[in-house]
């Protein structure tokens, strides 16, 4: 049995070679891409999502808030997961080695993939093998990192999402914009809209007299879903965890659709990124206090599923491991931006972030969004793209995210690392690099300073009226002056007053008062 | 009260130094009041973070080898602003580290130690909360960022608010959430800083506060310029004018408490 292929490609503007199997996201195109302040412009201006996303944020970070202060060692647990990773990066590729040994020799079938090309390659092998034409997926970050759906797609392979966020951004023709909630930008009008409209076209459609209640949406996934786990004969999923002491992979999901995905097809497929490893089973201790409470701001994740290859009789009797490195390798050889390999992917950064509050996921052109997202992906791709040259200064530095992180990951200094990165790799003779190099200059001694506050003092003085409007200059003038005022330079300087007060006879005396 | 005997060499920053004199003037006057004898090296120039984090490091070297320069000499180094004396702790290292010698990164180690933002050496170098100010206002106090979590002044503001006579405080809502100043990225981001602005000037109305108080003037400007603009009638003062201030000083000035007015 498959699904109806009633959509077709040409409506959403991708290039039609076959019918489509599964609903077709809006393109993403790295060419092209415009910087983040150009696509947080266009999502400042969605009333709706600003309002989705500060209710969303602001309820999941106050209860992360609650539950990390009802543990004492919450800081010795952030250390102790901190040092964990860093040791199996250090010794990462020892621990990989191991890894694919001991999943060897528990049944698991262990493959390589070098970029996501490779390893969507090995997906559509396997599955083709299988003789089937469709899997299941469990949320996987790595693979929407790789695109997997789309590459599936085209080779003929429909790939359904079961997470219910996940669903509801496949059946809403979307992308998906925070890493934990991936449908946050999404309210509960906005998703029954989508289910009505497209559920039935997939599968099976939703109930009659559909309402945007909670219980009743989540009742028309279930039973749209149950037919898809049914009859399916491979899964892909991710991996959280990949511990190389026992060859284990650890999914920790919420909704148990994970479980059905893990448990009941014939084949399964996991993507795992490089970064995932741990040592030892004893090592999960840190982690499953940290990620539960990080993420979902639950005390102990509902659904937990541990796997180590194949067991006779009992889940799947094929197993395969795709370990992907796909610029990880690079990220790895940055002595200062290898910590961003230390995520777990809890969200925990982006839901604190002020940034991500009012923009949302999609503004930053990529699959991982908010302050990981802007130093992670521009690590993982490079910086040679406008958006991801923009991706560092997508942020205001104000270093929120470094204090929830549950594994240190000091988001801010990678941030201004990454932005050097940026400069280094763009000497040319821009405005801005010739700005900073004069500022800089300047800044070099104090009679060069001295002698811009004499500049300073004369703009002051002959700039009428105390503040300045907004101003017809493109760039920063226009950017700053078009919904702030900007103050008006000091008539004197604090500096040229002090002199002052210097030259008078009466050294320290109270004449201060300007 | 245990005054130090050393001088203190009075960090003005170049922000304050151009923009906001009154700043840097309060400090003199309660340091002064304080029993501190204060200094101002004319020699001093920028602690280097708008180079810094727009990505500049070699650009900002100057701005490091001269802050060593200028203030090694001194005992403490106080300076009116969360943020760059968090520069100067948190990101001189680094530089001195990447792109300096270890002659200098010593020097810049050293002098980390004893450099200050202005509630810390209040509070923990003088050991004082209350320093005879007089501000009879209802103010909000907004922590910024770098006094918060570079800085990590902690609660000492509001102590050293809390001990002011006729002050009348009211807390800030969210108010360890970003103003979305950020330096350069409120004209890199001028869209999302002005939304993150907008947010924290609601909570600031909502306050009914006269006076909007920090440790940074350049939140301030960024804050103040959006009050401004939509002339709402609340006034950014920087901490430091608020403590500076004692009763003779209202009666001799007969005046309103910010000398200059308009926006910040």
């Amino acid at each position: 049995m498959t699904a109806e292929p009633t959509e077709t490609v040409a409506d959403h503007g991708v290039p039609a070679v076959h019918e489509r199997r599964t609903p077709a996201p809006p393109p993403v195109t790295l060419i092209g891409m415009p910087k983040f302040p150009k696509n947080a412009k266009k999502e400042l201006g969605n009333a709706q999502l600003r309002s989705n996303l500060r209710h969303a944020t602001t309820t999941i970070r106050n209860k992360r808030a609650r539950v990390v202060q009802e543990l004492p060692h919450w800081e010795q647990l952030r250390l102790a997961g901190e040092a964990i990773k860093n040791r199996t990066l250090r010794h990462l590729d020892d621990y990989l080695i191991q890894l694919e040994e001991s999943l060897t020799a528990n049944g698991a079938i262990v493959h390589w993939a070098n970029d996501a090309d490779e390893a969507n390659q090995i997906v559509i092998d396997i599955t083709r093998s299988k003789g089937v034409d469709e899997v299941v997926k469990v949320k996987s970050m790595a693979t929407q990192e790789i695109d997997l759906n789309e590459a599936l797609e085209e080779a003929g392979i429909a790939a359904w999402e079961t997470d219910l966020a996940e669903l509801i951004v496949q059946l809403g023709h979307d992308r998906p914009s925070h890493i934990l909630v991936p449908a946050i930008h999404r309210n509960r009008s906005e998703v029954r809209e989508i289910f009505l409209e497209e559920m039935g076209r997939y599968g099976t459609p939703p109930p009659e007299g559909l309402t945007d209640d909670p219980a009743m949406l989540a009742g028309a996934a279930r039973v749209h879903l149950r037919d898809k786990f049914m009859r399916a004969k491979v899964a892909v999923s991710g991996a959280n965890f990949a511990i190389a002491e026992t060859g284990t992979l650890v999914v920790v999901e919420s909704e148990g659709n994970g479980r059905m995905c893990l448990t009941l097809p014939e084949t399964l497929i996991s993507i795992v990124g490089i970064e995932k490893t741990l040592p030892t089973f004893a090592d999960l201790e840190v982690f499953m206090q940290l990620l539960p409470r990080s993420s979902t701001a639950e005390r102990m994740n509902p659904y937990t599923s541990m796997w180590s290859g194949v067991r006779e009789g009992d889940g799947p009797q094929e197993v395969h491991v795709v370990l992907v490195d796909n610029g990880r390798t690079k990220v790895l050889a940055d002595e200062v931006g290898r910590q961003a390999l230390r995520c777990i992917r809890c969200s925990a950064c982006l839901n604190i972030c002020p940034v991500y509050e009012r923009v949302g996921g999609h503004a930053y052109g990529s699959v991982y969004p908010g302050p990981i997202g802007a130093i992670l992906t521009p690590q993982l791709r490079g910086t040679a793209s406008e958006v991801d040259k923009s991706l560092p200064y997508a942020s205001s530095l104000c270093g929120a995210c470094f204090e929830v992180c549950p594994v240190r990951i000091n988001i801010p200094e990678v941030l201004v690392h990454l932005r050097n990165k940026v400069v280094e790799e763009n000497p040319g003779p821009s405005l801005q690099n010739i700005g900073m190099k004069a500022g800089g200059w300047l800044m070099g001694k104090g009679s060069r300073f001295g002698m811009a506050g004499k500049g300073a003092e004369a703009f002051g003085t002959v700039w009428p009226g105390s503040k300045i409007g907004p101003l017809p200059i493109p760039g920063w003038a226009a950017g700053w002056t078009g919904a702030r005022d900007m103050k008006k330079p000091a008539t004197e300087t604090f500096r040229d007053w002090w002199k002052k007060r210097e030259k008078t006879a009466g050294r320290g005396d109270q004449e201060g008062q300007a | 009260m245990s005054a130090p005997t050393g001088t203190v060499a009075l960090f003005a920053t170049c922000i304050n130094d151009l923009m906001f004199p009154d700043t840097p003037k309060a400090v003199v006057r309660l340091l002064e009041r304080l029993g501190c004898t204060v200094d101002f090296p004319l020699s001093q120039t920028c602690c280097g973070q708008p180079f810094t984090n727009t990505g500049y490091f070699k650009e900002a070297m100057p701005s490091v080898r001269n802050y060593v320069e200028t203030f090694e000499s001194y005992e403490y180094v106080v300076g009116p602003s969360g943020s760059c004396i968090g520069s100067v702790r948190d990101q001189h290292p680094m530089l001195a580290g990447r792109l300096g010698d270890p002659g200098l990164q010593r020097r810049v180690e050293a002098i980390v130690a004893k450099t200050y933002d202005l509630s810390e050496f209040i509070v923990d170098v003088l050991g004082v909360t209350d320093v005879g100010a007089y501000f009879p206002h209802t103010v909000t106090y907004h922590s910024t960022c770098h006094s918060l979590r570079v800085t990590k002044v902690g609660d000492r503001p509001y102590r050293l608010l809390k001990a002011v006579r006729g002050l009348t405080f009211v807390e800030l809502p969210d108010s360890d959430q970003c103003c979305g100043f950020g330096g350069t990225f409120s004209v890199k981001n001028p869209d999302t800083s002005v939304a993150m602005g907008t947010d924290k000037v609601r909570h600031v109305l909502d306050t009914g506060a006269e006076y909007l108080v920090a440790g940074d003037n350049s939140c301030l400007l960024h804050l103040g310029g959006l009050l401004s603009r939509m002339e709402a009638g609340v006034r950014p003062i920087h901490l430091a004018e608020i403590l500076a201030r004692t009763e003779e000083d209202l009666v001799e000035a007969g005046t309103s408490a910010n000398s200059e007015g308009g926006v910040r």
